[in-house]
């Protein structure tokens, strides 16, 4: 019974990751494709969030904490970039 | 039991929000806008599903380190979407056909890249670009 609901949170995730990764690949403009690099990475953490819970595997969190320090620096950077360029 | 309707609940709210952000940033009709969608409704999202699994573990460790993720998205989403969006503006990136006032046109300088309360000189201004040019030639 409970499986479905994993199954149900998992997949809606995954809804979320392959609509940014459409906005990924269709653009028009280079903002728009570092925003959905941003949710694509903010999404990845929540599941790998959800994984650990599912598996219990406490350890995945840190995997977390990691992956939200990268984010902002990237995003930080790309915008640093990209401000320059104009 | 209960411990377990929990999680499950604060999963699903915040499955259901990371869902709300991918549709936003797929439907919405221009950058700042899905800008505003992803930035709210993933943070958001994010931060009930890290809840959710403090809640399923409850350890003190690992309450310390979800709320440690939780302060720290919760500072550096709206710095990074800003950062996205003033650099988004400043490369010209046109707003919605259907946007009704836009307050900083004329307002920001192009040479210097400062704001001003008076209007800039027209040839020193930001302008929106027409179409698309994700990788411009070098001149």
């Amino acid at each position: 019974m409970i499986e479905i609901f994993w199954n149900i949170i998992l997949g809606m995730i995954s809804l979320g990751l392959i609509a940014a990764f459409i906005r990924l690949v269709r653009g028009p403009y280079l903002p728009d494709r570092v925003i959905a690099l941003d949710l694509i990475s903010v999404l990845a953490m929540g599941f790998i969030i959800v994984y650990a819970v599912r598996f219990n595997q406490p350890n995945f969190l840190d995997v977390a904490i990691i992956l939200a320090l990268i984010t902002f620096l990237g995003t930080v950077a790309f915008a640093y970039y990209l401000e320059r360029r104009s | 039991m209960a411990q377990t309707i929990l999680v499950l609940t604060l999963m699903l709210i915040g499955a259901f929000l990371m869902a709300l952000a991918g549709l936003g940033i797929l439907r919405m009709p221009d950058t700042f806008l899905r800008m505003s969608a992803t930035a709210k409704a993933g943070t958001l999202g994010a931060g009930l599903i890290l809840l959710g699994a403090a809640v399923y573990f409850n350890e003190f460790a690992i309450y310390t380190r979800a709320a440690a993720i939780i302060v720290f998205l919760l500072i550096t989403a709206p710095v990074a979407a800003h950062m996205i969006g003033r650099a988004a503006y400043f490369d010209g990136v046109p707003l919605w056909k259907g946007t009704i006032q836009d307050d900083l046109h004329g307002h920001y300088r192009r040479s210097t890249h400062t704001l001003e309360s008076g209007e800039v000189p027209a040839q020193d201004q930001v302008e929106a670009l027409s179409e698309s040019d994700d990788f411009p030639e070098e001149e």
